[in-house]
């Protein structure tokens, strides 16, 4: 009797589980119906073939980057707006309740989704600007130029990642900026070794050595031969990069070192009110969960975009 | 009410519950009457009526914050909470904070001083041994003073025995200390967490490296950052020590530091996360005890620098501060809002009667126009590494100040380098002091006009001249009406705002018993829980 | 057989100049940082002449130069110094953790990487089912929560509420390896969900990759059933990036696993290069840096061999 009850909170959430995805899966279906008839030709044909988790994921991503982008206006309150006490529960006003110091968390939510989702979004660009065109360059042109850039790579991923971003923030202090391009040299590399690895396997293919005889110059041999060819691995990575960014931002505020209040974050939120969890409150689950949503969304799209350039036709 | 009164309703109510006249109910209603709060009166009610008689045995689990891989058993060093709870478990003192905030014997079993309190002689138990058989002498209490003495000394505690100018044996179980200055505190001094007695080495210095002490347990494991264990030493010199073995594990997260409570891994933590606070008290299985310290919250302003300079706007500054909701809202209600004299009311001589300063913008704008100013700008620096929720904490102050036409810009510092380049460097900042045995101690550190942390860089000569009189004073009713007097100028003149002291707050489970009165000078019970607290059964 | 030695001997030559890199680089970070050494030492509490005593004492007065060259002499001949704060032999200080750090990063490893390269099979055999997207919104959930909240949960069901596993991995070298296993399960099995989906969804991806080729066309229309396409002729070429990607999680699993060992307070050597950043304990620091730069190096090597090794092409560069 007593191990059934331990597993009772595990079997209800389950339950809701279960609601959730039956609720996903007719948004999905709405959305994907939606998109089918507003996309002009091109796209509606390409909609009508997409598997519903596309679709979810594109929803998703909307609902995010138009939260993100109109949070100021959507927001009932300031993000760093104090409202109430502290850790007042949801009523008509607050939707989610208050943080500790009394600010509206469902604001919050809405102003982290500029913040988080703008930095890593920012960063994992840039990363992957980097790492991509510094590995393509690598394995096309060899020799030293290799060399240097592998070196140089091998030396930044051999710092921990989370070391590496504790020195340098406490050196040029916790702005975003510097968060930013901090985060972008630690995963460049990542980004960098892939590219390498994936092209060089590209390179040595006797298509490339034909165009290499044929004279072609090194951009045309990137564009027109590697890339295409490397793609699949690239888009894969890129997907998960950015939940690593995430990650990456949320360990640096669980020390200390991340986005720094009173600016909303759901890393730092998940971190200032972690230690709720263990008496089975949900307030922390809200942010976590808005990381997890996001980035299973993100990487349905890559999946269903992996899939059609993977030239699969089953 | 008076406080004997309480003492003695308190002792009533204690007798009533044992012969059985009174429920858990009235107890409560009764005690909270008598001034004491719901969670000091529930305590009571477990440690005093439930299981009064210490009983020996067990082993006694103490979950510690702030334990380091850094942290070493040199006592110059002590600074880490896991260091002073080891200190106070493995090593004695000469005497001790009782668990009544009084001043107690431990390895000297009395003191005296001469009329002009510039000698002290201090009788050391005949019957105290270290760990590793050997005797407590005269020479192992100087060599432990010493290590803190001298030129070339970096130890923490150097400053506290500045004005010792010599330390001779007198016999094997005597020890005088002469002084440059009167100075009626030392006995007080004696106490501090750092200065632990150890056997001497034979060239003067002492052994601190092996981990011997004369304390209570004595380590059999000890790794640092992860844990200690520790048994009992049966040729401590005192009473008490009634677990038979202890242990202490680093738990420096919050999280692991509960969870391991409620799991019962161990039987004691010594922080608990106050935003959980009032979840951890809903599990019948554990004790939240909910302590007042002096340790305090300073926001010192140069007192020289414009616009501090000007005592009104100082005095609107110290008005705009809204001191309950502070504590509230940052401290979940578990500190005492302070008035801004750095004398908390657990403290030897504490002025009782001084009305607190209220918060009243009206009264801000009132002192800004008599400053001659509408409104004002200022920036206040913080850093959470300082208190987890400095930050917000000046931030919630700007609000208050806004009501009074102040704006107050909180500016968040870096952690790292805060000391060093934030405090005494800029004009007004965020500071949290630990806790210190006596006014004059405090008051000395950092209110002193030429102390090297005058760290609002105050000068009043009055406040100055009282210092030294009351340093010397060895009549105690003398001594509190200078007190009072130093407390009134440095809360109608000073620069320093003080918002709270706050409590320690730690938790045990309900069967570890304590006495009906925890000290407030560290985490459990002073660090003195492991020879102090017991099993019940 | 002779150019695999010879590129190794290369690398290896390559990784000792990439940890001089290091060592230096450290150094100049640690000099960098704001506040003084002494003063992060001592604490708060220190006074002016404290200070002075302290840094004479560190010989902290000598040029930076100077003094990191006294390191490097010292780390060529194997002895990496005494900590600044504690006086203890850096050697000792590490020796102990680090091994704590490699057992819980083999535990971990033992579990990931046979669940996450057959599960990367499975779904690329049934590639865009249900069973893929179940597996991969799982995957995809547990890669995507933070690892510190990861272990709450784990707590929380496993500990807290189910009393299965202890919430504390504490262990001491003289634990018997049964108590030990079952001690640091749950900051291993955290590790696991984040390790995981990584490696999982690169050899999906790789696998899937290799499907349009020409050679697995071939190899279809023979008639040959679709798990032996996979398991014979995708799997054997798409080791590059499965390697790469295992080396890189291995490495991650010992260099970055901090946030697991404060959570479960577990002895490891991240909690102490973490203290000793925020004392700067410069050959604490330092030495930990090199033993998880060494690590990354070693296993990068090995990665780099393996792909060289399953792909006949690379052995043989025209």
């Amino acid at each position: 009797m007593e191990a059934l009850e331990s597993w009772m909170p595990l079997l209800t959430t389950l339950g809701k589980g279960a609601l959730v995805i039956a609720a996903a899966v007719v948004v999905s279906i709405i959305f994907k119906a939606l998109l089918v008839a507003v996309l002009p030709g091109e796209g509606a044909k390409v909609m009508r073939t997409a598997p519903l988790t596309a679709s979810f994921g594109l929803f998703i991503i909307l609902v995010y980057a138009l939260a993100g982008i109109f949070a100021p206006w959507i927001a009932p309150y300031g993000e760093a707006e104090i409202v109430s006490t502290s850790f007042a529960p949801p009523d008509e006003n607050l939707i989610l309740g208050a943080d500790q110091l009394g600010r509206d968390m469902f604001s919050r939510v809405i102003f982290g989704a500029r913040n988080t989702v703008g930095i890593a979004l920012l960063a994992t660009s840039l990363a992957f600007l980097m790492g991509a065109v510094a590995g393509l360059i690598a394995a096309t042109r060899g020799g030293w130029m290799d060399q240097v850039l592998g070196r140089s790579a091998d030396v930044i991923m051999s710092i921990p990642s989370l070391i590496f971003s504790l020195l340098l923030l406490s050196i040029f202090g916790s702005s975003m900026f510097v968060l930013i391009i901090i985060i972008a040299i630690i995963y460049a590399p990542r980004v960098f070794r892939l590219t390498r690895a994936v092209a060089g396997d590209v390179v040595v293919m006797d298509y490339i050595e034909a165009a290499r005889l044929r004279g072609e110059g090194l951009w045309y041999l990137i564009r027109k031969e590697i890339l295409p060819n490397s793609k699949a691995p690239l888009i894969a990575e890129f997907g998960l990069e950015f939940c690593f960014v995430f990650l990456l931002i949320a360990g640096l505020s669980f020390l200390g070192l991340g986005i720094q209040p009173p600016t909303a974050d759901w890393g730092s939120m998940v971190r200032d009110n972690a230690t709720l969890i263990s008496f089975g409150e949900i307030t922390p689950l809200i942010p976590a969960a808005a990381i997890s949503l996001l980035t299973v969304a993100v990487n349905f799209v890559v999946d269903w975009m992996l899939y059609r350039s993977s030239g699969l036709k089953e | 009410m008076t406080d004997h009164l309480k003492r003695e309703m308190k002792e009533a109510l204690i007798r009533d519950a044992k012969t059985g006249g009174m429920s858990r109910r009235d107890f409560l209603t009764y005690s909270v009457a008598a001034g004491m709060s719901v969670s000091a009166a529930s305590g009571l009610w477990t440690s005093d009526v439930s299981a009064s008689t210490p009983e020996r045995g067990g082993k006694f689990r103490i979950g510690v914050h702030d334990a380091n891989t850094s942290d070493t058993h040199d006592p110059g060093t002590y600074l880490s909470v896991g260091q002073i709870q080891l200190a106070h478990t493995h090593r004695s003192y000469l005497t001790e904070i009782t668990p009544e905030n009084g001043l107690g014997p431990d390895m000297a079993t009395e003191w005296s001083a001469s009329p002009d309190a510039m000698e002290w002689t201090f009788k050391l138990a005949e019957n105290a041994t270290f760990h590793d058989g050997r005797k407590f002498m005269a020479k192992d209490a100087i060599a432990s003073l010493n290590h803190h003495r001298g030129e070339e000394s970096t130890s923490a505690a150097k400053a506290l025995l500045d004005s010792v100018v010599d330390i001779k044996a007198d016999g094997d179980h005597t020890i005088v200390m002469t002084l440059n200055q009167g100075f009626a505190d030392l006995p007080w001094v004696m106490a501090d967490y750092h200065l632990t007695m150890l056997p001497a080495n034979d060239d003067g210095t002492i052994d601190w490296e092996s981990g011997i002490g004369a304390g209570p347990y004595k380590i059999v494991g000890h790794e640092p950052g992860i844990g200690t264990e520790l048994v009992r030493h049966d040729g401590w010199h005192r009473e008490g020590a009634y677990f038979d073995s202890i242990e202490f594990i680093a738990l420096n997260d919050p999280n692991a530091r509960q969870t391991a409570l409620i799991t019962g891994d161990v039987d004691s933590i010594t922080s608990v996360d106050l935003k959980t606070m009032a979840l951890l008290q809903r599990n019948k299985n554990l004790v939240v005890d909910n302590v007042p310290s002096g340790s305090a919250i300073t926001l010192p302003m140069f007192c020289d620098t414009a616009p501090f300079d000007n005592v009104d706007v100082r005095l609107a500054l110290k008005y705009a501060i809204d001191r309950d909701d502070l504590v509230e809202k940052i401290m979940f209600g578990t500190a005492t809002a302070g008035d801004d004299y750095h004398v908390s009311p657990g403290m030897p001589y504490a002025p009782t009667d001084i009305e607190r300063r209220p918060y009243d913008p009206d009264k801000a704008m009132f002192h800004l126009k008599k400053a001659g100013l509408s409104s004002l700008d200022v920036s206040l620096s913080a850093a959470d590494s300082v208190l987890p929720g400095a930050v917000d904490l000046v931030v919630l102050y700007s609000e208050h100040a806004k009501k009074a036409g102040i704006n107050i810009k909180p500016v968040r510092e870096a952690n790292d380098g805060y000391w060093a380049d934030v405090w005494m460097k800029k004009p007004w900042v965020f500071v949290k002091w630990g806790a210190r045995p006596t006014p004059d101690n405090m008051l000395t550190l950092a209110y002193k006009d030429d102390a090297p942390w005058n760290e609002s860089r105050w000068q009043n000569a009055r406040f100055n001249e009282l210092l030294l009189q009351a340093k010397a004073e060895l009549n105690d009713t003398l001594r509190a009406e200078m007190y009072r007097e130093m407390c009134m100028l440095a809360r109608d003149d000073g620069g320093t705002v003080i918002p709270f002291f706050a409590n320690f707050v730690y938790a045990r489970n309900k069967n570890v018993a304590h006495s009906d009165s925890l000290s407030s000078a560290w985490e459990n019970d002073g660090g003195r829980s492991t020879h102090r607290w017991w099993f019940t059964s | 057989m002779g150019d695999v030695l010879g590129i190794v001997a290369k690398r290896l030559g390559l990784g000792l100049l990439t940890l001089l890199i290091i060592s230096a680089l450290i150094f100049i970070a640690v000099e960098l940082l704001p506040g003084d050494i002494a003063q992060a030492v001592l604490g708060q509490g220190a006074t002016e002449s404290n200070l002075a005593a302290k840094r004479a004492e560190l010989g902290l007065n000598d040029p930076a130069p100077v003094r990191y060259l006294r390191w490097l002499g010292g780390a060529v001949t194997g002895d990496f110094g005494v900590s600044l704060v504690s006086s203890e032999s850096v050697t000792e200080a590490i020796t102990p953790r680090f091994k704590n750090t490699l057992f819980l990063a083999l535990y971990a490893a033992a579990i990931a990487v046979p669940i996450a390269i057959g599960l990367g099979v499975l779904v690329a055999l049934f590639r865009n089912s249900l069973f893929d997207r179940v597996a991969n919104v799982l995957t995809l959930t547990s890669i995507s929560s933070p690892e510190f909240f990861l272990g709450y949960i784990l707590i929380l069901y496993f500990s807290v509420n189910t009393g299965w596993f202890p919430s504390i991995a504490k262990v001491d070298p003289d634990m018997g390896m049964a108590e030990r296993l079952e001690r640091t399960f749950l900051p291993a099995l955290t590790l696991v969900l984040v390790v995981v989906a990584h490696m999982m969804r690169m050899t999906r991806a790789a696998i899937i990759n290799l499907l349009a080729s020409p050679y697995i066309e071939m190899a279809r229309l023979k008639g040959t059933p679709a798990w032996k396409v996979i398991v014979k002729h995708a799997l054997p070429n798409s080791w590059a990036p499965i390697i790469n990607v295992v080396a890189l999680n291995l490495a991650y699993l010992i260099t970055g696993v901090v946030l697991v060992e404060v959570v479960f307070v577990y002895p490891g050597i991240g909690q102490l290069l973490v203290d000793s950043v925020s004392k700067r304990d410069f050959p604490i620091v330092q030495a930990c840096c090199l033993i998880f730069a060494a690590t990354f190096i070693l296993l990068n090597l090995a990665a780099d061999i393996g792909s060289i090794l399953t792909n006949p092409r690379l052995r043989h560069p025209k």
